[in-house]
């Protein structure tokens, strides 16, 4: 039996042995790719690359983006009947009373466009004109748990794929040596109280393949799982056993015809790539002195948010398609002023430097750069209350998220809130049309990627009907 | 080549994209159907080819779901199909043709906006040829009685396909389709398929050679049944066959939310395993899992059982809302009874009437009305001591009761001197007020005594208090399941929303299975356990016996196997299902007679190779005319690396272990600054069921290699091949140390045996001359660069024993695991 042959006629067998479980829905990927009649997007993308950067715990929208300076007349006034309204509150302020909490920090205008931002961001302001607020977000969940499940996978039940999974399963690679979706956490944050976990499943496949999981990358030791050699084992070692081990594989694919032998081959050459490529691109010792000072001096902190901003940045211009940071520390129920700005510290000036460094090297334009929490906080205090001191609550009913590049429109603002920063008056926006967009930019249809899984031609928008807030589009 | 990491998913491509792959695949059709001539003159089946179909296209919009039906059309009901779209025996007057072969945007069916894919050309043809043949409808196969099917008379094939059943009933469509089943495989292949599916560990060598010997004495068959009846009588047995079990209920060592405690629940786990080893029947297995704490008098057993309602990710209190944490245990407890032992989606019609099952959403809430009655807090307390959420029961032994009760005596005595201490303290406190010079030197001599007093007890009940609670981690717990006397009252929740009840209704069972036969008093979940386990239950039998096919074969005959319902996939060999779940039920629900015979048939004994003809005949091995071949789960690779390497500690029970994982992987997700804390000892070598598994970052030794996880049940794992899995293999330092532990050993042979050692050890296989010299050649050169490199070498340990030699034999050790047959299972 020839070679090519065997290849081609095993093929089938390998796409049984991959236990995908391929339904009638399924069959007809199988013909698709090898008549390659698919057409990779959609529509022409705007994105080619997102940087989520995603701040674990909710950051307040009432003290950060969304000004409302009528507020101080309401100080410690009962937040009125007809504003609350009848919805569910979390058991940590049932029955407790709302008082209206206005925030002590200060709001000026920035840029041409003038956008009404939060003195605890001072570097984000000079960058006011390339950022959109969508200040009418709006989320299901009303805690931590399903609020972040929702906003990383579109649902708050486990088990469902994340973005950037369900982006490399649609979209495939960008590049050979590098995983097509990367998690970085920040191992310290400056907010200390309440700090909530993060849960693997964040960055999960759901029941997609496993392959399509964000790579974590570690703030201690090998950035990537098990990618050095253990001691005792170098890397001409590692090249020479590998040539043997290959020249075997190699035999035994001859003899067995199971092109999961060649899989296995490819797959061991490419971690022997990425014992070099990784290593290379978390290596800053090319970095300019100014990059370096641009994005603050936590950027020599392994862990650090500012290093993980300095490494998306790399990681964008070697074309991995989905980068998420997360940064804890953002639930302050009590004594917010102080812990806010604490975490405002963390960010604020990597996340500045983040952008403009993607801008200076012309990565901005075809980079998404996502800045949001799970929910908002709200305008009620939730225990001490001074002019100074005061704590907010979870708000799932409205908070205000950034983004900017990969085709959005500068300047911008998008949706209103109340008077009270406290429901929606305009322009909804909720995280199932926020994952539309996301989609959109990157020129994929959310209707159209889909997977079946239990019956159901599943999407990261689920079943709800979604829009792709085209507004914000330049 | 295949870049696996390169090929881009699925994306539904647009219309016209699917037109011109329709037109292409039209101009392609004649040939194709040439070349199935016979099957274009078999009559469609139903079943078998139409209602997935219908199912997938037309469900949704007519289909069960009352509120998303167009038209007023149902096709899944053949009175609304006949009345409105379909005229048995005409294409030509049947609306349905008209709309699926449309070109018309605004006729055709599946209309653009459902974002379905059209038929395709064959699909149109099965629908031609059914409605021209009467558009029969029959019950859809999964929810009818499962019936004996007819054993077709011993074939004209070889011999050794003509007697078994099994064998029967899979080649009595070779002749017809003209298909040649592939040789059987070798011994050494069988004996390690055989034992790698029973156990979940290859055989050792000593095992290994006890079968050659005994198949050269006995034969084949004698020899096989031999082994196979050891190893399911080895306790290793339940170990692994319970693991799959556990993937399907997402059994894990945490409670999975907020702050995500460590939670002592392995008792559940080795009621698992020990369940397995003594075959506890089936039926018994889930009864005792669904209502053992309603049987008369439950045993410990019964009840631990029933920690199978309470597996689901419980929150502490505190931040979430009670009643909507109640409801989300309440419907997991739902997916897993249906997914586990129903196989069905029911969770689907949670907030709408299913679209694809005949589940409405007030069925799915008298199903729920069973598991709502649980007497408990829907949350654990802040600290729950445990991890546990009462109602919950102990299974210390008496000895460990004992040493508890020592601890608490201990604790309760520390604190009695500590108050009394205290107490005095005060007094002399009080008498230093009125004191002179000269008496307050001594009193504060005093009270200094009694500080010094104070500090060493409270350092005493500390450690007491830490050593109890060490203790305590080892001993037994389980949380079971209790109703509540007054039964609560279940309504039905619109649009799944836990604050807006419904219609209130009664327990019960969906009406297209057969109907439940409640007590007196009203129906219990004892009631619904008899029902699922009734012979004329349809599903459990049929998803049990699913399942164990699946586990040996890797695909089901169904493939679907979490999913039996209309948008599963339908039994590739339906009579063979039939007639294997007739006899697992007839059997009294044993699953050890059933893998023995599965094991035993010459369709499981097949060599995974084929002739290219044989592959071109069928391509995916759907008519399983050859064996299977795929890669080991995680654990089965990781405990086939400690087995091999000789370190495994074949210990049954007990608490999890914590075998060393890399830094820093817990710090960067936990809210309560934990740290992992690798065991020592015996405890990292123990099988990898027993690695505690933290839902909020399990071990990635495990996950890296497509284990779930276990925060949703999962009937079967996908199989990947990824770098990462690349770099695990070759670098995790435990794997590193395993191959010199095996060095250790190839070492202590004769040198000329050395190498057939080595690979007989890892692959069963003996290794032939082209392969010894690439390992000759291997040993050589690794040799050479390791005496040319003492500091690389020192790193091997300081030990005498690491030599230039160990180093090269550790390196080709690292080769051997790394092999493709090694991490396969042929």
């Amino acid at each position: 039996m020839s070679h090519a042959s065997h290849l081609l006629e095993s093929r089938r067998r390998f796409l049984l042995n991959s236990g995908m479980g391929l339904g009638a829905a399924a069959m007809s990927t199988l013909i698709a790719p090898q008549l390659s009649a698919m057409p990779s997007l959609h529509h022409a993308a705007k994105a080619k690359r997102v940087i989520f950067l995603f701040m674990a715990g909710a950051p307040s929208q009432v003290d950060l983006f969304d000004y409302k300076p009528e507020l101080i007349k309401s100080f410690k006034q009962e937040l009125p009947e007809s504003v609350r309204g009848k919805q569910r509150v979390t058991a940590m302020t049932r029955g407790k009373s709302k008082m209206v909490a206005p925030t002590k920090f200060k709001f000026q205008p920035q840029g041409r466009s003038g956008l009404w931002m939060s003195e605890l961001l001072p570097s984000l302001q000079k960058h006011a004109d390339k950022l959109c607020l969508i200040k009418s977000m709006n989320t299901d969940a009303i805690n931590h748990d399903p609020g972040k499940l929702s906003f990383c996978t579109g649902s708050e039940i486990p088990g469902k794929p994340s973005i950037g999974a369900w982006l490399s399963y649609g979209l495939g690679t960008l590049n050979r040596d590098l995983p097509d979706f990367i998690v970085m956490p920040s191992a310290y944050w400056g907010g200390k109280v309440n700090v909530q976990a993060l849960y693997s499943r964040l960055w999960g496949s759901g029941f997609l393949p496993s392959k399509h999981q964000g790579t974590s990358f570690q703030a201690t030791g090998d950035p990537v799982l098990f990618l050095s050699n253990p001691p005792g084992v170098n890397r001409e070692i590692r090249g020479t056993m590998l040539e043997s081990l290959k020249q075997l594989n190699r035999k035994h694919f001859n003899e067995l015809g199971d092109p999961e032998i060649e899989t296995t081959i490819a797959q061991q050459e490419m971690a022997f790539r990425m014992q070099a490529s990784v290593p290379e691109l978390v290596d800053l010792s090319q970095e300019t002195k100014e990059t370096l000072e641009m994005y603050g001096p936590e950027v020599n902190n392994p862990g650090s948010y500012a290093r993980n901003c300095l490494l998306a940045r790399r990681m964008a211009e070697s074309n991995v398609r989905f980068i998420q940071l997360f940064h804890r520390g953002w639930d302050h129920h009590s004594n917010l002023p102080v812990h806010l700005q604490a975490q405002c510290k963390d960010v604020d000036q990597p996340t500045a430097a983040l952008i403009q460094d993607l801008d200076q090297r012309g990565l901005l334009k075809d980079t998404l750069v996502v800045f949001a929490g799970e929910f908002g906080r709200t305008v009620y205090c939730q225990g001490k209350l001074t002019h100074e001191v005061y704590g907010r609550d979870h708000h799932p009913r409205c908070f205000t998220a950034m983004m900017v590049g990969g085709g959005i429109r500068g300047g911008t603002e998008y949706g209103k809130t109340d008077e009270f920063s406290y429901n929606v008056v305009e322009n909804p926006v909720h995280v199932r049309d926020f994952h539309a967009t996301i989609l959109h930019l990157l020129g994929v249809n959310h209707e159209k990627l889909v997977f079946p899984y239990q019956g159901l031609d599943q999407k990261l928008t689920g079943v709800e009907k979604a829009r792709v807030v085209h507004e914000i589009i330049a | 080549m295949i870049h696996q990491a390169t090929s881009p998913g699925r994306i539904l491509p647009d219309r016209n994209h699917i037109l011109s792959l329709v037109m292409l695949l039209l101009l392609v059709w004649p040939t194709t159907n040439s070349l199935h001539g016979q099957e274009a003159t078999k009559s469609v089946s139903f079943r078998q080819d139409i209602r997935p179909l219908l199912s997938d296209r037309c469900f949704s919009c007519h289909g069960p779901d009352e509120s998303t039906r167009e038209a007023n059309l149902r096709l899944d009901d053949p009175d609304s199909a006949y009345e409105i779209a379909i005229s048995p025996g005409s294409v030509d007057s049947s609306e349905l043709w008209a709309r699926i072969v449309s070109t018309d945007e605004d006729s055709v069916m599946p209309p653009p906006n459902a974002h379905k894919p059209s038929f395709t050309p064959e699909e149109l043809a099965k629908i031609r040829q059914w409605i021209q043949q009467g558009a029969n409808y029959e019950t859809f196969w999964a929810f009818s009685p499962v019936r004996s099917p007819q054993l077709p008379a011993p074939q004209t094939l070889p011999d050794r396909w003509s007697k078994h059943p099994i064998d029967r009933l899979v080649a009595q469509s070779f002749k017809e389709k003209g298909l040649t089943p592939a040789a059987e495989a070798d011994a050494r292949t069988l004996a390690r398929r055989v034992s790698l599916d029973v156990t979940g560990l290859p055989p050792t060598r000593k095992t290994l050679h006890w079968f050659l010997e005994l198949e050269q004495t006995t034969g084949r068959e004698v020899a096989l049944e031999q082994l196979i009846d050891r190893l399911l009588d080895s306790p290793q047995y339940g170990e692994h066959i319970g693991r799959f079990w556990l993937d399907l209920v997402r059994f894990a060592d945490t409670n999975g939310m907020h702050k995500d405690f460590y939670r002592n629940h392995f008792a559940y786990r080795d009621w698992v395993i020990r369940a397995y080893n003594e075959d506890l029947g089936f039926d018994k297995f889930a009864t005792y899992q669904i209502a053992g704490d309603l049987l008369e008098n439950p045993t410990q057993d019964q009840l631990t059982a029933t920690a199978f309602h309470r597996l689901h990710l419980i929150i502490d209190r505190g931040t979430a809302l009670p009643e909507e944490s109640f409801h989300k245990n309440v419907v997991d407890r739902v997916t897993a009874f249906s997914t586990a032992f129903l196989g069905l989606t029911a969770h689907c019609a949670q907030c709408h009437d299913h679209k694809y099952d005949p589940i409405s959403q007030k069925e799915f809430y008298s199903l729920y009305a069973f598991f709502n009655n649980i007497d408990a807090q829907p949350e654990t307390v802040a600290r729950p001591k445990n991890g546990l959420q009462a109602p919950f029961i102990s299974l210390a032994t008496p000895e460990q009761q004992q040493k508890l009760d020592e601890y608490t005596n201990t604790i309760k005595s520390l604190d009695q001197q500590l108050v009394q201490t205290k107490k005095a303290r005060q007094e002399v406190d009080t008498l230093l007020k009125d004191a002179t010079d000269e008496q307050k030197e001594k009193l504060q001599a005093q009270i200094a005594k009694h500080k010094q007093d104070e500090s060493r007890l409270s350092q005493q009940k500390r450690s007491a208090t830490n050593a109890r609670s060490q203790f305590d981690r080892n001993v037994s717990y389980v949380m079971v399941m209790k109703e509540r006397k007054q039964p609560r009252p279940t309504h039905v929740l619109i649009r799944g929303q836990y604050d807006s009840p419904g219609e209130l209704v009664q327990r019960d069972t969906p009406a297209f299975l057969p109907s439940l036969n409640p007590s007196p008093e009203g129906a219990t979940r004892l009631d619904l356990a008899r029902w699922l386990t009734a012979p004329q239950n349809p599903l459990a039998g049929r998803v049990a016996v699913n399942r164990i096919w699946q586990q040996l074969f890797g695909v089901g005959l169904v493939k679907t196997a979490e999913d039996f319902g209309s948008q599963g996939s339908p039994p590739s060999h339906p009579e063979l299902l039939e007639y294997l779940t007739m006899r697992f039920v007839d059997s009294g629900w044993k699953t050890k007679p059933l893998i023995k015979h599965i094991l035993m048939s010459q369709t499981y004994r097949q060599s995974s190779l084929a002739t290219q003809t044989a592959y071109a005949a069928d391509p995916d091995n759907t008519q399983l005319t050859r064996g299977s071949r795929y890669r080991l789960d995680a654990e089965m690779i990781r405990d086939q690396i400690l087995l091999t390497s000789d370190q495994l500690v074949n210990k049954l029970y007990g608490p999890s272990v914590k075998p060393p994982q890399p830094d820093g992987l817990w710090k960067a997700v936990t809210m309560i600054g934990e740290r992992y804390q690798a065991d020592v000892g015996d405890a990292i070598y123990r099988r990898s069921l027993y690695t505690y598994w933290k839902r909020g970052m399990p071990p990635p030794q495990m996950t890296i290699l497509n284990a779930p996880a276990r925060d949703a049940c999962i009937a079967r794992r996908e199989r990947t091949n990824t770098p990462s899995q690349a770099l695990l293999l070759l670098n995790e330092p435990e794997y590193l140390k395993a191959a010199r532990a095996l060095a250790e050993k190839v070492l202590q042979q004769p040198k000329d045996q050395r190498i057939v050692f080595a690979w007989e050890t890892v692959t069963c296989q003996r290794p032939d001359a082209d392969e010894q010299k690439v390992i000759r050649q291997l040993l050589t050169e690794m040799k050479t660069r390791y005496q040319a490199s003492p500091e690389l070498l020192k790193q091997f340990g300081d030990d005498t024993k690491a030599t230039p030699q160990l180093a090269a034999w550790t390196l080709v050790i690292n080769t051997l695991y790394n092999l493709d047959i090694t991490k396969n299972r042929d």
